[in-house]
């Protein structure tokens, strides 16, 4: 039997976008167990929520994660609008809902380029991006910014979108998504994709139950979790279905994020069809004196935002659980047994965001 | 399975110009809304101290004394609430960024113009005006 050597993997590395560390422990070419440490760019974000207003405190929550901001910003509204019971207007639910999406096709889009990026298939890499490009547009004209939207706020959104624009918006999708639908084929369908991804890093229906996976890892691995199922905005609304694979390995992540940009593109027709017209905010009076946990799916999974007023402009607490975190047990589980040369793959299928996991 | 199925993608790419623009040549693509840099009018402030209290990473700071508005652009996270709180009006978000830098040329520094109207010596609690 030969002997056991140690691989540091990361927090550097060419295949990582964020600091994560791996101990990775090898036999021969074969990662017998993997020791994840992390804490590289933690910043304190949950404590400056008591050196802020809590309706200031939007900005921060949203900058926790430079992907999902929309989301983040959004879940924290959530919570303290249920601390100060507060009844957000129809519209401005549709909005946030549309916002989401966006962002989730913008998350997933970034994603599958890193992905192409990790298997050596820049090409693919390249136009994945392109077309994300295109989404980021849309989120710029509609919010002012491509990446942090800064358009909600407790009690509503700040920004309305004007009907002819979602009126153009909608006509886009269809342009985006024939386009998409191209590269999507080259994911799903193409020989070197399959040969590096197909039975690597598999992830059993019950590990990923037990390890609490979240999001597109616990779908990949046949568990029909999605948070937008539970109603929060206007997806109570809408109709659409978790998408779900059974394999658990890292084609079957990768085939449930190129089909969640399909239901998130349907799901944007729907809302802006049913959009009603209305106030888009309400004033919201007093401040928040309770403590509220609020959910919402991210494209990476489940994320939880605690808050806890009392009674005073500054909210005394914050916590915010995001998906990456629970995601890294069901990682350790997936690396152990796979060959070094598929860590990096197996690394970026759970799509870590490390900047949003340490806050 | 298949192959050659980027084969299509990668053809039209090679053929289509560059998704990319030639900036500085061509200006960069902003919308209407775009959160660029946050610029004063320094004749409409009335260093009422709202955008410092407010900015959520402290890039603002007013000094009501010696009448001036000072902005550190890399503290700056361009997130529109100095120019929403402002009760003047007088803080704009212009679309375009800043130019980047490779020295940190310290903090940007606005001498406050603004005049408080002299109050008119009779009629006085009708006009009441603070703003300009
Ligand atoms: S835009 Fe935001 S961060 Fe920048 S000065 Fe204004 S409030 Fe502060
Ligand atoms: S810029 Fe506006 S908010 Fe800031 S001190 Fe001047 S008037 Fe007040």
């Amino acid at each position: 039997m030969s002997r056991r050597i140690i691989v540091p993997f990361g927090p550097q590395h060419p295949v990582l976008p964020e600091p994560i560390h791996l101990d990775l422990v090898l036999q021969d070419e074969r990662v017998v167990e993997a020791i994840p440490s992390i804490g590289y760019i933690h910043r304190g974000l949950e404590t400056l929520v008591a050196k802020r207003e809590y309706p200031e405190y939007v900005y921060i929550a949203e900058r926790t994660c430079g992907i999902c901001s929309f989301i983040h910003g959004m879940t924290y509204c959530q919570a303290v609008e249920q601390v100060m019971n507060l009844e957000v207007p129809e519209r401005a639910l549709y909005l946030r809902t549309i916002w989401s999406e966006y962002s989730r096709m913008h998350s997933h889009l970034l994603w599958l380029g890193l992905f192409a990026d990790a298997i050596g298939f820049e090409n693919l890499f390249m136009a994945s991006w392109r077309l994300r490009e295109s989404v980021l547009d849309v989120l710029e004209e509609t919010t002012g910014g491509r990446v942090i939207q800064g358009s909600c706020k407790v009690g509503g959104v700040r920004r309305d979108i004007p009907g002819e624009t979602l009126d153009r918006m909608v006509g886009d999708l269809a342009g985006f998504e024939r386009d998409f639908k191209e590269i999507a084929n080259v994911f799903l369908r193409d020989e070197s994709i399959i040969a590096r991804t197909r039975g690597v890093g598999v992830l059993s229906h019950g590990d990923a139950y037990h390890l609490g996976a979240v999001g597109p890892t616990a779908r990949g691995s046949g568990v029909a979790i999605d948070l937008r199922k539970t109603g929060y905005a206007a997806y109570g609304k809408i109709h659409f279905k978790p998408v779900v694979e059974t394999d658990g390995d890292c084609y079957a992540r990768c085939a449930v994020r190129v089909k969640e940009v399909f239901s998130s593109i349907d799901i944007v027709r729907q809302a802006a069809a049913k959009i009603p017209e209305g106030e888009i905010e309400v004033k919201p009076k007093g401040n928040p004196n309770g403590e509220c946990f609020s959910r919402a799916e991210q494209p990476r999974g489940e994320l939880v935002h605690y808050v806890k007023g009392d009674g005073s402009r500054h909210l005394v607490r914050s916590r915010i659980r995001t998906p990456t975190l629970t995601n890294v047990p069901p990682l350790v589980k997936m690396l152990a047994g796979c060959e070094l040369a598929d860590v990096p793959v197996i690394v970026l299928s759970i799509d870590p965001c490390i900047g949003c996991m340490e806050r | 399975m298949a192959f050659f199925e980027m084969a299509k993608t990668a053809i039209l790419t090679t053929l289509k110009s560059p998704a990319t623009r030639r900036y500085p040549a061509v200006s960069a693509k902003v919308a209407a809304i775009s959160r660029g840099r946050v610029t004063i009018d320094p004749s409409r402030c009335i260093s009422c101290g709202m955008c410092m209290r407010k900015c959520p990473s402290g890039a603002i700071c007013v000094v009501k004394d010696d009448k001036t508005w000072s902005i550190d652009r890399l503290k700056c996270v361009v997130c529109n609430c100095c120019v929403e709180v402002c009760p003047a009006h007088c803080l704009v978000m212009e679309t375009g960024y800043s130019p980047s830098i490779t020295v940190h040329e310290g903090i940007e520094l606005v001498h406050i113009t603004y005049v408080k109207p002299e109050r008119p010596p009779r009629k006085e609690p009708e006009e009441k005006s603070e703003q300009g």
